[in-house]
C-alpha cells in the first residue's frame, strides 16, 4: 500500500505521514520517558558510582579501585559468585527435570487435572517473603514440621538453614567417615534453599513446559503410534526433540532467575551458612554497609557474569534446538 | 530469545492442551501426582494451622491440637494479637498493620494504572503504526527485559536520595522503578498485532481516528491481555520486598511484605503463630484474587513466559 503511493507523492500524504510519526511518539513518550529515567540513565549512573568511594555522594574518585578490590584473591566476590553457581547448579536440573516430569504427566488424559495445575502454580503466585517465613519455621532444628517428621520416621533431626557443613560432610559422617575439606560439597543450608526454590517454581516451569507440549502436532503422535512406537519412543523421538524450544527457554529463564534470586534467601538464611549469593552480597554492602561504588562495581561484574551464561546459552541453543 | 518469545497467543493456547490426550493413561500417575499436590499445600496448610494455634503446641510440634486430636481450642486472637504488637501509626492512628495495607494497595493501584496506560499506548504505536526507528525501539524495549536488576539496584537508590530527586522514604520513589514495562508493552502488542487490519480501514471510513479506534476497538479487544497484565502487576508489586526496603525508612512507609519481614526480626521471631498469622494476612488477597482469575495468570505465563 505505501509503496504504490510512493510513486507520486503528495503533499496530503506526506503530512499525514507527518502526524502518524509524531502520534507514535506521543504514545510512546511516557513509557521511553520511564525507561530512561530509571532503566538506561541508572546503568550510566551505575558505572560513574562504580568508579568512585562513594557513601551519601561521592568522596573520591578510585578509578577501578572497587573492580580490583571485589576481584582481589581474598574478596567476598569469589565465594559469593561459588555460592551463586552452586544455587543454579543445583536448582536448574532439579526444577526442570520436575517440571517436565509434571507436565508430560498432567498433559494426558487424567482427572482433576485443572486442579493439579491450579495448585501447584500457587507457591509462585504468593508472596516469597510469607513462604519464606513459613519454610524457614518448617526447616526449624527445634518446632519444625520437617525435623518433626523425620523423628517419627527414627531419623536424626538436622540443622537445615542453620547448617554450615557440607551435605556430603554430613553423609559420610553418618557412615563414620571423614571427608577432605574440598570434597565436603554444598552446605546443608544451600540444599534447603535449593528445595525451598524448587517448590516455588515447579508449577510455574511446568505451566511453560505445557503450552510447549500444546504446540506440538497431536497427529505427529498418531503417526508414530501407527508405526509401532512405545510410550518411551514418543517421548524420545518426538516430544523432546519438538518440545526444545521451550525447554530451552525455560532453562534459559530458570538459569537467569537463579542467577538473581534474592528474596527468599534473604529471608531465610540472610546469607549465611554458604548461602551468599553474589545479590545478597551486593545488597548487604549496599544496604548495610553503604558502599555504594563497591556494590555497584559488584553488581556490574555479576551482569558480566549473566551476559556471559546468557550468550553461551544462546550459542548452545543454535546447535542442539529444533526451530 | 526472540523466536521462542515471539510465540504468539493463538499459537500457545494451554487449554488446548487438555484436549490432546497422548494415550492410555497409567493409573500409577495419580498417586505421584497426589504426592505432588500435597507437598505444593502442606506449607499452606501448616501456615494456616499454626496461625491459629498456641504457642504451646507449635513448640510441642501438635499439627493438629483442636479436637478430636487434642483438646485446644483455635486461638483467633492472634491475629489481633499480632497486629496489636506490629503497633500503631502516630500519624493517623490507625494500626500499623493497616498502615502498610494501605501502603501496599496504594503502590499496587499507581504501578497498575501507570503501567497499563504507557503499555496500551506503546503497544498500539509499535503493532498499529509506522515511524522513524520503529525497530530500533522496539529492540531496545525487549532489551530492558534482559538487563539484571541488580546492576540498576544501587544508583536507582542513590538516585532517590536527598543530593538528587530527594524522594527517599515517599510514595514516588516506591512505584518508580515499576510505572512501565517492557513485559506489559510486549504483551499487549502481541494481541493488537491479531487484529486485523481490515478492522482500522473500516474504522477509517466510519470517520474514526487513531484514538477513537484504540479506545473504541482495539482496547475493548484486548481486554483478556489487559487483565493478565493488571493481574500479574498486581502479584509482583504486592510481593515486592527489596525495592521497598531499600528506598523506604519509617515503618508508616512499608508495605506488608516489609513490614512481614520486620515482624520475623521481632516479635514474630520466637512467637511462630503470631509471624504465621501475619503471614496469612499478607498471602490472603493474592491466594483469592488467584483462585478466581487463574486462568488470566497461566495463558499470561504461557503467551510470553517472562519474569521468574
Amino acid at each position: 500500500m505505501v509503496a504504490a503511493e510512493n510513486v507520486r507523492p503528495r503533499p496530503e500524504w506526506r503530512i499525514a505521514k507527518a502526524r502518524e510519526t509524531l502520534l507514535a511518539y506521543a504514545l510512546l513518550a511516557p513509557a521511553l520517558l520511564l525507561f530512561v529515567a530509571f532503566t538506561a540513565f541508572p546503568i550510566g549512573f551505575g558505572l560513574y558510582i562504580s568508579l568512585h568511594n562513594w557513601r551519601l555522594g561521592p568522596r573520591e574518585f578510585l578509578g577501578l579501585g572497587n573492580y580490583i578490590r571485589a576481584l582481589s584473591a581474598n574478596s567476598e566476590f569469589w565465594p559469593s559468585l561459588g555460592a551463586t553457581l552452586t544455587y543454579s547448579l543445583l536448582a536448574v536440573p532439579l526444577q526442570i527435570s520436575i517440571a517436565l516430569t509434571l507436565a508430560y504427566l498432567l498433559f494426558q488424559k487424567i482427572r482433576g487435572k485443572s486442579f493439579f495445575r491450579v495448585v501447584m502454580f500457587l507457591p509462585w503466585v504468593t508472596s516469597t517473603v510469607a513462604t519464606a517465613a513459613v519454610w524457614a519455621r518448617l526447616y526449624s532444628p527445634d518446632i519444625g514440621l520437617i525435623n518433626g517428621a523425620l523423628r517419627s520416621l527414627g531419623l536424626a533431626p538436622l540443622r537445615w538453614l542453620l547448617e554450615d557443613k557440607g551435605v556430603f560432610t554430613l553423609i559420610a559422617g553418618g557412615l563414620g567417615i571423614t571427608l577432605p575439606d574440598w570434597l565436603r560439597g554444598p552446605s546443608l543450608a544451600m540444599v534447603a534453599v535449593v528445595i525451598y526454590t524448587t517448590w516455588v517454581f515447579v508449577g510455574y516451569n511446568m505451566t511453560l513446559f505445557l503450552a510447549g507440549l500444546g504446540n506440538i502436532p497431536g497427529e505427529m503422535y498418531e503417526a508414530a503410534r501407527i508405526d509401532g512406537a512405545n510410550g518411551w519412543q514418543l517421548f524420545r523421538h518426538i516430544t523432546w526433540p519438538l518440545l526444545s524450544p521451550t525447554t530451552f527457554f525455560v532453562v534459559l529463564i530458570t538459569v537467569i532467575g537463579t542467577l538473581k534470586a534474592f528474596n527468599h534467601i534473604w529471608v531465610m538464611t540472610q546469607g549465611d551458612n554458604g548461602t551468599q549469593t553474589a545479590s545478597l552480597l551486593i545488597y548487604r554492602q549496599f544496604y548495610e554497609f553503604q558502599r555504594a561504588g563497591y556494590a555497584s562495581a559488584l553488581a556490574f561484574l555479576l551482569s558480566a557474569v549473566i551476559l556471559v551464561v546468557t550468550i553461551v546459552q544462546n550459542r548452545v541453543a543454535a546447535e542442539r534446538v529444533n526451530y | 530469545m526472540a523466536t521462542v518469545t515471539a510465540a504468539s497467543l493463538s499459537q500457545v493456547d494451554t487449554r488446548r492442551a487438555s484436549r490432546r490426550p497422548l494415550g492410555k493413561v497409567n493409573p500409577l500417575i495419580y498417586p505421584v501426582l497426589i504426592v505432588v499436590g500435597v507437598a505444593s499445600l502442606i506449607p499452606f496448610v501448616w501456615m494456616v494451622l499454626t496461625s491459629v494455634k498456641d504457642y504451646g503446641d507449635v513448640v510441642s510440634l501438635r499439627f493438629w491440637p483442636w479436637p478430636p486430636l487434642g483438646s485446644s481450642t483455635p486461638r483467633f486472637d492472634n491475629f489481633t494479637e499480632a497486629i496489636r504488637l506490629i503497633g500503631v501509626d502516630r500519624d493517623t492512628g490507625l494500626p500499623m498493620f493497616l498502615r502498610h495495607v494501605l501502603n501496599t494497595a496504594a503502590v499496587t493501584a499507581i504501578v497498575i494504572a501507570s503501567s497499563v496506560t504507557t503499555s496500551i499506548l506503546a503497544a498500539y504505536a509499535f503493532a498499529q503504526l509506522e515511524f522513524p526507528a520503529k525497530n530500533v525501539l522496539f529492540i531496545l524495549v525487549l532489551a530492558t527485559f534482559m538487563i539484571p536488576e541488580e546492576l540498576i539496584l544501587v544508583p536507582r537508590a542513590v538516585m532517590m536520595n536527598k543530593n538528587y530527586l530527594n524522594w527517599y522514604n515517599t510514595l514516588p520513589a516506591m512505584v518508580a522503578p515499576f510505572l512501565v514495562n517492557a513485559f506489559g508493552i510486549f504483551l499487549i502488542r502481541q494481541f493488537f498485532l491479531q487484529v486485523p487490519r481490515d478492522l482500522y480501514d473500516a474504522a477509517r471510513i466510519d470517520g474514526a481516528g487513531h484514538m477513537r479506534y484504540l479506545a473504541l476497538v482495539m482496547i475493548p479487544l484486548a481486554r483478556p491481555a489487559i487483565l493478565t497484565l493488571a493481574l500479574l502487576e498486581f502479584i509482583w508489586t504486592w510481593n515486592e520486598f527489596r525495592w521497598i526496603q531499600l528506598v523506604t525508612s519509617s515503618s508508616n512507609m512499608r508495605t506488608v511484605s516489609v513490614g512481614l519481614v520486620g515482624f520475623l526480626q521481632t516479635d514474630g521471631g520466637a512467637q511462630t503463630q503470631l509471624a504465621m498469622a501475619v503471614a496469612v494476612m499478607v498471602v490472603l488477597p493474592v491466594v483469592v484474587l488467584y483462585f478466581f482469575t487463574q486462568r488470566y495468570f497461566t495463558e499470561g505465563i504461557a503467551t510470553t513466559g517472562l519474569k521468574g
